[in-house]
């Protein structure tokens, strides 16, 4: 198989969040802001990497009977790797995730990816699907966390440009967050589709 | 390299295995950023305490106070200059009434309980409403500064309620829940200056004077250790 | 009162669903139909309590007398994953009509991350020292799975009615449920002075 297709795999053409629809409550719960999202992304990033390599590694020493407490054992190790490293030293972004940071255990899919990916392929190319799936759910997140910020306090990135009678409250609270996701799905789709035409 | 068989040996020693490996890699992670973030949290304390005593410079002795009708305590730390006087305190209160559960604040007062300033130590306010009440978002906080809630001259509650706070703009759970926190702040330093210090600081030099305190910037930031 | 001023709280203001965003899987994946939506909810309640019931055993009683708090997580999840393994070879034994109604959304449970989220956030909810640890969090997980029943029920019985309705090709599914369940949202945001 064609590496740079592992790669673009997930950002594209399987985007974990759009396309597969797997991971939400993160989705919605930390896209207050494009720098949460974007946190969020760079954490679960790293989590998926880090076990797809390592089930890959261990994937003919786990007997198949035990295989899913193995992965989640390993996954559940990661994050709370992830946790105490973004405590100790971005307090800042551990403050605003909070209870989304140990969530990323169940977040089908690190659990997807060892399971359908990383336990029938190399080290290298479940490394490589690893990157690609966290960036695609990077690039989701940040996307609809900007859109949410943009429309909410007329800023991205912290950066302001537009004056605050321009700002949309509901788009920061629990209904913003799924409409948002809901419209940028339809045009996801939309887009998809007159493509195939 | 072949696949393990699922024999119950096999999957014992498979499973312990993964398991005492994760149990010590963590152990490892969690000594290397233990001091890190215990820091982190010293210094958002101390950071706090600083900025609601401005000017202070001298001790500070932690009392724990509960509140009467109250089930968790607060902590008073009550700050003594060099020559033994006291300055004031500053409160690390608390309120349950916010909209993402508990916040924790920290309250300064001088000697006769003037609020000296006010300053969220941890809250999960709605961010671009409830989280306002963080001073670099909004100035909804310095409004308490210089009232003196245990004196009759504010009435701290917001304006729905028929105090005198100026309330967030659609937060208003927020700044219910902040007034609250304020308020056990000032009776617990009252509870404590009246009836808690003279037995734990005997020698103790209250000086309560209606003159206005002066507040000088310059020396914020000096350690007080 | 104060519990019931919690409950009221947890099913209706701080709805888990609608305003903390845990279990949105569950929610939208098996919210077609009434008959499964309650089904889900029940197994939801029943999971959600006995799992929060354990782990704030395990860290009353070992996780924190030891000082391996870091370890809660893989510890919460592993008992967690444990315990719907159980119940279901239990319920398969002792009484297969129940495991009939409740047996296939059993496993779908163990990836529910309100089951987990609750446990985590009990424990940094509430505090031991406090003395009644373990009703407090009992109560609170109670309500917060009850809340979530209520949610997945309302919003089976909206997207009962989505089915008659036309809907653009683009919206169709998962794009105009998410944007039905923003709007049920904005309705339980009308609950937020209630507490």
């Amino acid at each position: 198989m064609n590496k740079l297709k592992i790669l673009f795999n997930g950002i594209l053409k399987e985007n974990p969040t759009f396309v597969l629809v797997l991971g939400m409550c993160p989705t919605l719960g930390v896209t207050t802001s494009a720098f949460n999202g974007f946190g969020m992304g760079v954490a679960t990033t790293f989590v998926l990497l880090m076990s797809n390599a390592l089930i890959s590694l261990l994937k003919n020493f786990i007997p198949d009977k035990v295989r899913i407490p193995a992965f989640i054992v390993v996954i559940a190790t990661f994050v709370s790797i992830v946790d105490l490293l973004i405590q100790g030293f971005v307090p800042a972004l551990g403050e605003s995730l909070g209870l989304f940071i140990p969530l990323i255990v169940v977040n089908c899919i690190v659990l997807g990816r060892a399971e359908a990916f990383a336990s029938k392929n190399t080290v290298f190319d479940s490394m490589l699907d690893g990157i690609g799936m966290g960036l695609g759910f990077t690039l989701s997140l940040t996307v609809i966390g900007a859109i949410r910020e943009i429309l909410s306090s007329g800023s991205i990135f912290g950066y302001t440009f537009l004056p605050a009678s321009a700002n949309i409250l509901v788009f920061v609270l629990a209904p913003g967050a799924f409409f948002v996701l809901g419209f940028v799905m339809a045009f996801i789709r939309h887009l998809q589709k007159s493509n195939e035409h | 390299m072949s696949k393990k068989e699922s024999t119950l040996t096999n999957m014992i020693v498979s499973l312990a295995l993964i398991a005492v490996l994760a149990a010590a890699a963590l152990a490892g992670v969690y000594l290397l950023t233990k001091d890190s973030i215990d820091n982190v949290q010293a210094q958002k304390k101390q950071s706090a305490l600083n900025a609601v005593l401005p000017g202070f410079d001298g001790s500070i002795v932690p009392v724990p106070t509960t509140v009467p009708g109250d089930k968790d305590p607060v902590t008073v730390n009550v700050a003594v200059t060099k020559d033994n006087t006291l300055f004031g305190a500053a409160v690390e209160t608390y309120t349950n009434k916010a909209f993402g559960g508990t916040f924790t604040l920290m309250v300064g007062f001088d000697v006769n309980g003037n609020i000296l300033g006010t300053e969220v130590i941890k809250a999960s306010e709605t961010p671009g409403l409830g989280d306002k009440i963080n001073k670099n978002k909004s100035n909804f906080a310095e409004q308490f500064v210089n009232m003196n809630p245990s004196a009759s001259n504010f009435d701290l509650k917001v304006k729905k309620d028929g105090g005198e706070v100026d309330a967030i703009t659609a937060a208003t759970i927020s700044s219910r829940a902040y007034c609250d926190a304020v308020n056990r702040a000032a009776m617990a330093f009252q509870g404590v200056k009246e009836i808690a210090l003279p037995k734990v600081l005997p020698n103790l030099k209250i000086e309560s004077n209606n003159a206005p305190v002066e507040i000088e910037a310059e020396e914020k930031g000096a350690d007080n250790e | 009162m104060e519990y019931v001023l919690m409950i009221i709280a947890c099913v209706f203001v701080n709805n888990i669903v609608l305003s903390q965003f845990l279990g949105i899987c569950p929610f939208l994946g098996v919210s077609n139909k009434l008959s499964t939506a309650l089904g889900m909810g029940v197994a939801v309640i029943f999971v959600m309590t006995l799992a929060t019931l354990v782990t704030s055993l395990i860290h009353v009683y070992v996780l924190v007398p030891t000082g391996l708090q870091f370890l809660q997580t893989i510890a919460f999840i592993l008992i967690i994953a444990a315990l719907v393994q159980m119940v279901e070879i239990i319920l398969k034994k002792m009484s297969p009509p129940l495991y009939q109604a409740l047996g296939i959304f059993l496993p779908l449970i163990t990836t529910n991350c309100a089951v987990l989220g609750v446990a985590i956030s009990v424990t940094q909810k509430f505090d031991i020292a406090a003395g009644s640890y373990m009703l407090d969090s009992l109560v609170y997980t109670v309500a917060s799975a009850l809340g979530f029943a209520v949610a997945i029920l309302i919003f089976a019985g909206m997207r009962e009615q989505l089915e008659l309705s036309r809907v653009p090709k683009a919206m169709q599914g998962v794009p105009i449920a998410l944007v039905t369940a923003g709007i049920l949202a904005m309705a339980f945001m009308g609950f937020a002075n209630l507490v």
